[in-house]
């Protein structure tokens, strides 16, 4: 995978999944692409197919009904996929940790390859998070 | 012959920034009927929050929703104060006014970028997103987040503002007003925008009355209705704006009327932090008791009413919290502003709502297959209940 992943790391085409964000986490990401940080001098590119994309952004905690659909989406991804979970959400649940209608186990639908916690994260530290897979993927 | 078909849009659709199904109904290419189904983004805000405190609840409520994280809040805070007839300190209003205002403002201004992003036409998207910016600036200046800005207390503002930054935030007003001008003539003007929006998706007066629209959607169909105007709360009773309104009720009218609120909300955002130079003052009262009772918060937040209740019975957690959020009134006018129209203006015309599903998804049907239908079953349980309550009483 070595060869693949160096050629993947040019330029990471990301897939935004909301799987039951507050929608903060979202707003930040798209925030990347518009003029301020704008990724797309870096190759990074939001696509709106699935079948497209090497990275999938997720945000949000996964409940009962979203996981089922998530896990479908990841199934269709081209492998290697990279997950990365934004937010405080996918890491530890934040507030909604009590509620009745979370997925308990994340880790079974979907697995993160790199956290972003924060909530929302600041679109500098999506910039390191991505920065650090970069890394990994040209090592 | 007609050729009915279903088009099935999500739940994971490039163009919806949240996860949600719509099917809709074409003729053609006539859109026949649109039926959405929801609880893709349910999370029990209301269950949650009944076992939290009260300080606990307000920053939950901030995350009902990412884009009005003010607007929930404010409207929390509110149902509590109105619970014992708390009173919040004068420098306290005019800072909730200033934040939910510059809400106002990012939350409009995201808009027009996802609504030039949905035509195609991704330069309003980046033009609009850009002068968004300096906004999350002001929030960094006021609450140190650009989102989630956790202000709200019962009896006042977490935060002060520090009056020696007041120049730097005129200026970024001043220049947002300069560009909500330059967006409303480009709107005039420009040909791609006119021809997407004028006269597309019209949602008539008498709709926006039967199906009860609140916010910008039925301002631009000419309802005139605007919670800070029809019950002001905060500092809105101290400032002066106008609230305007639209006639025709199509996207191009919401598209303008939502800039002509920015404009509004930078002249109530100046005079509040006018008046936070020369005001003095504590910013939060302190409360340390809520007795039982019910209290009801309202706030005009920027997609429309936003309604809180609270039910307390004298411990330190609401025994009911019930949220009603803007986009639920909202959405019904979908079929009304849709039928008719092609599959191309159907998709802008969803998003002219500036809908969120976030949070509109406070409900949660449930159904078990495998046993008898659920009422039946509370029936039983009520009978039985009933049942041991009548033995105890004999005994």
């Amino acid at each position: 995978m070595g060869w693949y992943n160096k050629r993947l790391a040019k330029s990471i085409w990301v897939f935004h999944v909301s799987a039951s964000p507050c929608n903060n986490c979202d707003i930040e990401i798209l925030d990347l692409l518009t003029p301020r940080y704008d990724l797309e001098r870096f190759g990074i590119k939001l696509v709106g197919s699935i079948r497209h994309a090497d990275v999938l952004l997720v945000s949000g905690i996964f409940n009962q009904k979203v996981g089922p659909r998530v896990q479908q989406i990841y199934q269709q991804a081209p492998k290697p996929c990279f997950v990365v979970g934004i937010g405080t959400c996918p890491a530890s649940g934040c507030c909604f940790k009590d509620s009745y209608n979370i997925s308990k186990n994340i880790k079974d639908i979907i697995p993160i390859n790199l956290y972003i916690p924060g909530c929302p994260p600041k679109p500098e530290n999506m910039i390191a998070g991505i920065v650090k897979l970069v890394e990994v993927l040209n090592a | 012959m007609s050729m009915v078909n279903n088009i099935p849009v999500g739940p994971f659709h490039p163009l919806l920034e949240e996860a949600e199904y719509f099917n809709i109904v074409v003729d053609g290419e006539t859109v026949v009927d649109i039926d959405m189904d929801i609880g893709w983004m349910h999370r029990g805000h209301e269950f949650i929050s009944e076992q939290k405190s009260f300080t606990q609840s307000i920053y939950l409520v901030e995350r009902i929703c990412g884009i009005c994280s003010t607007s929930h809040p404010i409207a929390c805070v509110h149902a509590f104060e109105d619970v014992d007839n708390i009173e919040i300190p004068e420098r306290a209003a005019y800072i909730r006014s200033l934040v939910g205002e510059l809400e106002r403002i990012h939350s409009h201004l995201l808009w027009f970028g996802l609504a030039g992003h949905f035509i195609g036409y991704d330069t309003v998207w980046m033009w609009a997103w850009k002068y968004r910016e300096p906004i999350l600036q002001m929030f960094e200046i006021i609450s140190g987040n650009r989102n989630h800005y956790g202000m709200m207390r019962i009896g006042g503002v977490a935060k002060d503002v520090d009056p020696a930054r007041i120049p730097e935030m005129m200026k970024i007003l001043d220049m947002v007003d300069d560009k909500m001008n330059m967006i409303i003539k480009v709107a005039k003007d420009d040909p791609v925008l006119r021809s997407r929006l004028k006269g597309v998706g019209v949602l008539t007066h008498k709709d926006a009355v039967e199906l009860c629209a609140v916010g910008p959607t039925a301002r631009a169909s000419g309802v005139n209705t605007d919670v800070r105007q029809d019950e002001p709360n905060d500092a809105y009773g101290w400032v002066k704006f106008d609230v305007p309104v639209l006639p025709n009720g199509d996207v191009y009218d919401k598209f303008v009327v939502r800039a002509l609120e920015i404009i509004e909300s930078t002249k109530i955002c100046r005079q509040c932090l006018e008046k936070l130079a020369t005001v003095k003052g504590p910013i939060l009262n302190n409360v340390k008791h809520i007795s039982a009772g019910e209290g009801l918060g309202r706030y005009e937040a920027p997609r429309g009413e936003v309604f809180h209740f609270i039910k307390t019975d004298g411990t330190n957690r609401p025994i009911r919290h019930k949220v009603r959020a803007p986009s639920f009134n909202n959405i019904p006018t979908y079929v009304a502003s849709c039928k008719g129209i092609p599959l191309a203006d159907a998709l802008i015309t969803l998003a002219s709502v500036d809908p969120c599903y976030c949070c509109t998804e406070r409900s949660l049907k449930v159904v078990d297959i495998n046993r008898d239908p659920f009422q039946i079953d509370l029936l039983k349980l009520s009978r039985e209940k009933t049942q041991q309550i009548r033995s105890k009483i004999h005994e």
